[in-house]
């Protein structure tokens, strides 16, 4: 992992964070708290001092960062979904970056087994879009071969749009929704 | 999983015995293919004995639902069977037709007699005792809702005869889907599965006693035979990829499924005899959906080998695929009519999904329906109604119906959250 990652990857490290992700990264950060001084008003504490309230000092920040070659490491600093154009699935652009990471990070890991699941957004009927969730995770599956992954560490499966990842009914969560995700099944640290 | 299906296949025996014969010619009659006629004016009052009065009002829920009949209040009076109605009662409360019965417990046995009456005639049309065991009273009222549906429009009945759907509960991001099984008009729903697994497309066999249909989960798909009698469930097998929509065929000894490899879906059918499978398409598109026609010779299914998603026809042996759908829009979810007379399907367009018809040839195209999402269609055995899924834009599917006309749209009486109908043939 390049130095810098953690610094870029904060905010999404920080969304991580809420889902109860990287709880175990011991990394030291920098530690500046003090006890309060004795006759210093604590911020929402009781003022029992007659003095005036002194301004405290803003914590400095603790920052952090999964683990190299763990499934944090794999979905924040990787990112684990690519997206898709409607009713299409050719790899776009923006989704060649990201799988281009994918492969880099197999490769560098390789007793990991991923799952593709294609996934398709709610304006289809349930069965063709089992179909169309197929060819996107074969899509995707196919170009990490291409990479250079096994394609014997590789299984694909379609949810159609059985299991979206935005409820929502429009265009915003159809775009979120026509994705595929790459798991890592086995072989994690 | 757990079954609870099982009970609803007791042993049953349902014996129509004609007590009269029926009078030459009627006055009135029900048009099912006009579906904008004024609903025919109908009195059930309450039949005499036990379970009397419930047993009149499932009749005259099933024929009320159908749009092609209309209830008139009896106001309380009732109208011993053995006896000729008062015609001029009947008819200042505005009724065309009356049905009456009575209820008897024979030797532990249920035993229903019942009558249907043409009041601006005078006339009888109809004479008919049925028995069957005490707790099989409501298929009772369905096959009289059947007999009487069938005298006055010259089609079959749909009555008797249960639907398989996919119950969902819960939130978008956290549903949970259950096999689930019910009398047509809702009553005696069950469970067939857990809620464990996603699973899709239940099918009926031409036996109601086998439902074939796909599990989801993450390691991948199968197909399964389930029989409800038993409850004894059997995996088609394995296949390379995902397999799934599931369909027998009319005579039960096949399945036709689809399959995907290396993210190509085609049809293929396996003999449930000898369980050999055959492939029969390889078309690098997306094929799905398939339905055989009622004498099997054909199946329609879906393919965008043309470019979008349309129905196609061909062999029930493979080959000669020919495209039916030509209109605007997406075709999906064929389904071949039991009469053999339309395909219905579901077609996205405008923005909107619709329930529409086609002739086999691919003429007569009607759409029936139109909302956010109508998905699924599946025709009643008469091949005169259809069922289906509706969900409003961020809500839960329900199941609606509509006639071959378009003009009688209802929800289903079923009302809780439900998705894939498929409906039974008529039960024996």
């Amino acid at each position: 992992m390049k130095t810098h990652t953690a610094l870029r990857w904060t905010p999404l490290f920080a969304a991580a964070a809420l889902l109860g992700a990287c709880q175990s990264t011991p990394k030291p950060g920098p530690e500046t708290d003090k006890p309060p001084e004795a006759g210093t008003a604590v911020a929402g504490g009781s003022a029992t001092g007659t003095g005036a309230i002194q301004p405290v000092r803003r914590p400095d920040s603790v920052t952090g960062a999964p683990l190299p070659g763990t499934e944090q490491d794999f979905v924040i600093n990787v990112s684990d979904r690519v997206l898709f154009d409607i009713d299409q699935y050719d790899v776009r652009e923006d989704a060649a970056v990201i799988l281009e990471r994918q492969a880099a990070w197999l490769n560098r890991y390789p007793s990991v087994q991923v799952r593709i699941e294609g996934n398709a957004d709610e304006r289809g009927t349930r069965e063709y879009n089992i179909a169309l969730g197929s060819r996107r995770a074969n899509a995707v599956r196919d170009d990490l071969v291409s990479r250079g992954v096994s394609p014997s560490r590789i299984s694909t499966v379609s949810f159609g749009k059985e299991r979206p990842v935005d409820p929502g009914a429009d265009d915003e969560a159809f775009r979120r929704n026509r994705n595929a995700r790459t798991v890592l099944i086995g072989g994690v640290r | 999983m757990k079954m609870f299906a099982a009970a609803l296949v007791a042993c049953l025996a349902l014996t129509g015995v004609s007590l009269l014969p029926s009078y030459a010619r009627a006055e009135i009659e029900v048009d099912v293919n006009r579906g904008d006629i004024r609903p025919l004016p109908l009195a059930t009052p309450d039949f005499e004995g036990q379970r009397g009065a419930e047993i009149a009002r499932v009749i005259m829920d099933n024929l009320s639902r159908s749009g092609l009949f209309g209830p008139v209040d009896s106001g309380g009076r009732r109208s011993e069977v053995a006896v000729e109605p008062d015609f001029a009662v009947w008819k200042s409360l505005g009724a065309q037709a009356m049905v009456n019965g009575k209820v008897q417990l024979v030797d532990g046995r249920l035993q229903v007699d019942f009558r249907l009456w043409d009041i601006p005639a005078g006339q009888q049309l109809l004479g008919l005792q049925f028995t069957s065991t005490p707790e099989n009273w409501r298929r009772v009222a369905h096959k009289i809702s059947d007999a009487v549906y069938e005298r006055l429009t010259g089609e079959k009945g749909y009555f008797d005869t249960r639907v398989v759907f996919v119950s969902e509960t819960g939130g978008r991001l956290e549903r949970t889907l259950r096999l689930a099984v019910m009398d047509q008009d809702g009553a005696n729903p069950s469970y067939l599965t857990d809620g464990s697994e996603i699973v899709l497309s239940p099918r009926f066999s031409a036996s109601s006693q086998e439902i074939t249909y796909m599990a989801l989960r993450p390691e991948g798909s199968s197909v399964y035979l389930l029989n409800l009698e038993t409850g004894r469930r059997e995996s088609l097998g394995q296949f390379p990829g995902m397999v799934f929509a599931p369909r027998f065929s009319p005579d039960g000894s096949q399945v036709a499924f689809a399959v995907e490899k290396n993210g190509n879906s085609d049809i293929w059918v396996m003999n449930l005899v000898n369980r050999q499978s055959r492939r029969l398409t390889s078309d690098p598109a997306i094929d799905t959906s398939p339905a055989f026609s009622p004498d099997g010779s054909r199946i329609v299914f879906n393919s965008d080998r043309g470019g979008s998603p349309q129905l196609y026809i061909m062999d029930a042996a493979g080959g000669g695929a020919r495209r039916i759908s030509f209109g605007d829009g997406r075709y999906t979810s064929p389904v071949w009519s039991p009469t053999g007379d339309f395909i219905a399907f579901t077609r996205q367009g405008g923005g909107q999904f619709h329930i529409g018809v086609m002739r086999p040839e691919g003429s007569d195209e009607r759409t029936l329906t139109s909302s956010y999402m109508d998905e699924g269609p599946t025709w009643a055995p008469n091949g005169r109604v259809l069922l289906f899924s509706r969900q409003e834009a961020g809500g839960e599917p329900r199941l609606w119906t509509v006639d071959v006309t378009g003009r009688i749209l209802k929800p289903a009486p079923y009302t809780g959250g439900a998705s894939d109908p498929a409906w039974s043939p008529l039960i024996n």
